[in-house]
């Protein structure tokens, strides 16, 4: 877990990749409460936290009696709120550094391409 | 709806002209996972002695389940101390004190004791004083998990237990806790160990509460700032410093307050290296004495 931030955003986040990567699928179930709180080691309230994070935002609901289920469109939701963030929390860093550097615009741009075909 | 099971207003605890706890007001909700937090001498375990009736305070108001704790066997039945050196009859062996624990401990879950003696791989037949610190310390564990009392204090439970012990001893609080809540005072020096189990904070130094505040907000809420002294200084310049240190023209600060996306790039653009404080340095920022930041004060002053 990171210092730096809330750990009940980080166990959102955790889950909401989880979805954006299809481990785990619209409609299937998510761990319990309890089972997050054990296996990441925290306190249940705060997984609790985290999984009501992903309730408020519709990306999880509540099946009363059996559990947490990943909701219909919530994966198309999180790629769309996530390319929204993407210039400030990656593009924007890239480009601090690479200014630093003396790296301009066209090398950048062609250091991505090469990094691309590379991997 | 929770419930306060502990309210305390202007608790104070005097020894002659010393004032170990000194007017402190806090309470205790039911169900959370509480850190205790403070250096040798704060007062935390003066604190855990009057909510557990084995001293008097001399001066405020203090309700445990709704009334004095002091010698109200309703309230005392529900609450289980567990203390750093816990004294056992010298003719005990562990398995004499685990026989006597349901006496006291209403909710006493002989199984879930045997299963930790296992996990513990505690001798069970050895007499107490024969048994090592880490084992010692395992009994108390013991009986302050299998006891599920209402409310639970651990006072530094783990004096000697090994690193793999420890981590046994926060698995299984942690798995209880889930099946069976209960409110559970965990005091201990090892914050960073514990730092994600806890709910709330209570920091307490020189008798009085320093921090009491959910360990979610508290978590990077902190910040240490390190590059260039000028670039630093310009920085923190209007945020709230809590630590201060420094070497030639480097410098590194810690500040207090979250920093939002535009702070991190601006810090980025300066060149400084942002650091996230974790719950223990931040605890060694409040209660300690930064003589080092006096220092690079007056030099700045000079």
């Amino acid at each position: 877990m990171d210092e730096s931030r809330p750990i009940f955003l980080q166990i959102a986040e955790q889950v909401e990749n989880d979805i954006i990567d299809g481990s785990l699928p619209e409609g299937s179930q998510i761990p319990s409460t309890n089972e997050f709180a054990a296996f990441l080691r925290v306190n249940p309230a705060t997984a609790l936290k985290g999984v009501n994070r992903l309730v408020d935002d519709g990306i999880v609901e509540k099946r009363r009696g059996i559990g947490m289920f990943v909701t219909l469109g919530a994966r198309a939701r999180l790629i769309e709120r996530r390319r929204a963030q993407f210039a400030t929390e990656y593009i924007r860093p890239l480009i601090v550094e690479a200014e630093k550097l003396g790296i301009d615009i066209d090398e950048l741009a062609g250091l991505l391409r090469a990094e691309r075909i590379n991997s | 709806m929770t419930r306060t099971v502990v309210r305390a207003s202007g608790l104070t605890k005097r020894y002659g002209s010393f004032t170990a706890v000194d007017a402190v007001d806090f309470s205790l909700e039911e169900n959370r996972i509480y850190g205790l937090l403070g250096r040798n001498g704060a007062g935390k375990t003066t604190v855990m002695q009057m909510l557990t009736g084995q001293i008097f305070p001399n001066g405020g108001e203090l309700e445990v389940f709704g009334r004095a704790p002091a010698e109200h066997a309703d309230v005392l039945r529900r609450i289980c101390f567990i203390a750093e050196s816990q004294r056992y009859p010298d003719s005990f062996n562990a398995s004499h004190v685990f026989t006597a624990a349901p006496w006291f401990f209403e909710s006493w879950d002989a199984a879930f004791a045997e299963r930790l003696v296992d996990d513990f791989r505690l001798p069970l037949k050895r007499y107490i004083k024969k048994l090592s610190r880490g084992q010692l310390s395992a009994v108390g564990v013991i009986v302050g998990l299998a006891s599920r009392a209402p409310l639970t204090f651990f006072d530094e439970p783990y004096l000697g237990l090994d690193a793999v012990a420890r981590q046994i001893f926060y698995d299984r609080l942690l798995e209880d806790y889930a099946e069976h809540p209960r409110t559970i005072v965990l005091s201990t020096h090892l914050i960073d160990e514990v730092a994600n189990l806890l709910e709330h904070l209570l920091v307490i130094d020189q008798g009085r509460i320093l921090l009491d505040r959910d360990a979610d907000e508290v978590r990077g809420s902190a910040t240490t700032v390190a590059g260039g002294r000028a670039a630093v200084e310009s920085f923190v310049a209007d945020r709230a410093v809590i630590g201060r240190e420094g070497i030639g023209g480097l410098a590194s600060v810690t500040i207090d307050g979250r920093l939002s996306q535009a702070d991190r790039i601006q810090a980025a653009e300066l060149g400084l290296e942002l650091a996230p404080v974790s719950l223990q340095q931040l605890i060694v920022h409040m209660t300690g004495t930064d003589l080092r930041a006096d220092a690079i004060e007056q030099e700045v002053a000079a």
